[in-house]
C-alpha cells in the first residue's frame, strides 16, 4: 500500500521533499542544492529509494553503487544524503497521512516498513561512500609512494635522490631501502640527496638522513646532502643538528661538481 | 578564541597541519623566512613529541600582543605519560627512543621564551613564545 501511495504521488512527494530540504539546509547543504543538477540527481535519490522499497534489489544495487560515486565525486557531503533520505521518510509518512491513507490501526505498520526500507538503504549507502573512499585513499597511498623516494643515476658512478615534501616514517624507511638498492645496482659512488623541497628539517627528519648517509658508508659509497637553504642551515645550527659526518653543498650543482671531482672528472666547455 | 587556534595531534599526518597552521600565523604576523623556519621546526619537534611519547594532543598557536610587541605562542599540551626528569630532558643528546636527543632543547633555542610543566602520569604542557622583531 505504502508502494503504491509513493508512486502515484511521486511528484507531490519529491516537490514537498525539496521544499523541506530547502527549509533546513545549512550553508553547504545549500551549495548543493543550488546545483543546477540537482534536481535531476535529487529524483534519482527518490527514484532510488522507491526501487528499494519495491523490493528490487538487484536493480536497485546496481544503480545504488553508480549513484554512489557519482555523488562523492560531484561532493555531495555524506551528512546530506543521510539527513535527505531522513526527510524523504518524513514527507511520505506526513503526505499519507494528509491524505487519510493512515489510520490508527495501520500507523505503527507504515511507519515500521518505511523505516525498515530507509535504515537500510542508509546503512547501504554510507557503505558505498566509505568504499569509494577508501579505493581513493588507497590509490593515492600508491601514487604517493612512486613519488615518495626516486633514484635518478647522473653519471657513471654518480646518482641522485631529489626529496620533496614531508618525511614521516614509512618514507624514511623507502629513502633508506631505495638508496641502498640503488647504490648498488648503479654502482654509483657518490649519492646525492637533494633536500630542496623538504619544507621543515626538524631532529626526526635529521636522524634519518644521518642514519641513510651512514647506510651508504657501510655499502662503501659517499653521501652528499645538497639543497639546504638559509633557514634550513640556521635551524640545523639550532637544534644543534650535528652534521659533520656528512658532506654538504648548498646547490644541486655545486654538489654535481662536487661528486664529479671526487670521481676524479670534471666538466669542461668544448673547444672551438 | 579568535587569537588561538589549535590542531589535535593524533597521527603523524596531523604534525604536516599544525606546521602549517603555525607558517601561516607566522607569515600573518610579519615574521621573516628565518623565523618562520624556526617556528614551524618548533612545531614539528613539540608535534612530534606527542605522536611519540603521549599518543595524542593538541597544539595550539596563539598570536600576542604585549606592551607594544608582537609574538606568537605555541602551547603543546597533552595527558601523556609526562616527563619524570625535566633536567635530563632538557640535556642535548638525552633520548629514550633512539633519536638524536636535540627536540627540547633545540625548541629552546629556535624559540625565544619557553616553559614547560610536567608530572609523570599527568602529561605535558608546553609554552613557547617568539617575539617579532
Amino acid at each position: 500500500m505504502t508502494l503504491n501511495y509513493i508512486q502515484n504521488n511521486k511528484d507531490n512527494i519529491f516537490k514537498e521533499w525539496l521544499d523541506r530540504l530547502k527549509e533546513d539546509s545549512d550553508e553547504t547543504i545549500t551549495n548543493v542544492i543550488l546545483d543546477q543538477n540537482f534536481e535531476t540527481y535529487g529524483r534519482e535519490l527518490v527514484e532510488l529509494a522507491i526501487l528499494k522499497i519495491s523490493g528490487k534489489q538487484d536493480e536497485y544495487e546496481r544503480q545504488s553503487e553508480n549513484f554512489s560515486d557519482r555523488m562523492v565525486n560531484l561532493g555531495w557531503p555524506l551528512r546530506f544524503v543521510v539527513n535527505a533520505l531522513d526527510i524523504f521518510g518524513d514527507v511520505v509518512f506526513d503526505e499519507m497521512v494528509k491524505d487519510k491513507y493512515i489510520r490508527q490501526e495501520n500507523e505503527l505498520k507504515v511507519m515500521h516498513d518505511l523505516n525498515h526500507w530507509l535504515k537500510a538503504m542508509n546503512s547501504e549507502i554510507i557503505n558505498d561512500y566509505t568504499d569509494s573512499w577508501e579505493r581513493t585513499i588507497a590509490n593515492q597511498k600508491i601514487a604517493l609512494q612512486e613519488l615518495s623516494a626516486p633514484l635518478i643515476p647522473v653519471f657513471e658512478g654518480i646518482t641522485v635522490m631529489p626529496l620533496i615534501g614531508m618525511i614521516d616514517t614509512e618514507r624514511a624507511k623507502q629513502i633508506m631501502e631505495n638508496l641502498l638498492q640503488g647504490v648498488v645496482k648503479h654502482r654509483s659512488e657518490v649519492v646525492l640527496i637533494d633536500i630542496t623541497g623538504v619544507p621543515v628539517v626538524d631532529t626526526m627528519v635529521a636522524h634519518h638522513i644521518i642514519q641513510a648517509a651512514d647506510a651508504v658508508h657501510l655499502v662503501g659509497a659517499k653521501c652528499m646532502l645538497v639543497g639546504i637553504r638559509s633557514e634550513i642551515a640556521q635551524t640545523i645550527v639550532s637544534l644543534g643538528i650535528d652534521l659533520n659526518r656528512i658532506i654538504t653543498k648548498n646547490t644541486m650543482k655545486s654538489g654535481v661538481e662536487a661528486a664529479l671531482e671526487m670521481t676524479k672528472r670534471k666538466i669542461v666547455p668544448l673547444e672551438g | 578564541m579568535d587569537n588561538q587556534s589549535c590542531v589535535k595531534i593524533i597521527n603523524e599526518w596531523d604534525i604536516v597541519s599544525a606546521r602549517q597552521l603555525g607558517r601561516n600565523v607566522a607569515k600573518e604576523l610579519g615574521f621573516g623566512t628565518v623565523d618562520q623556519a624556526r617556528i614551524t621546526t618548533a612545531i614539528s619537534e613539540l608535534a612530534r613529541n606527542i605522536f611519540l611519547y603521549a599518543g595524542q594532543g593538541q597544539i595550539c598557536i596563539e598570536k600576542l600582543y604585549e606592551n607594544g610587541k608582537t609574538g606568537l605562542r605555541l602551547l603543546s599540551i597533552d595527558s601523556g605519560p609526562g616527563i619524570k626528569d625535566l633536567r635530563q630532558v632538557m640535556e642535548d643528546g638525552y633520548s629514550t627512543s633512539g633519536g638524536l636527543g636535540a627536540g627540547l632543547p633545540g625548541v629552546k633555542r629556535l624559540m625565544d621564551d619557553f616553559q614547560i610543566d610536567s608530572s609523570p602520569g599527568e602529561g605535558t604542557d608546553i609554552r613557547a613564545i617568539k617575539w617579532l622583531r
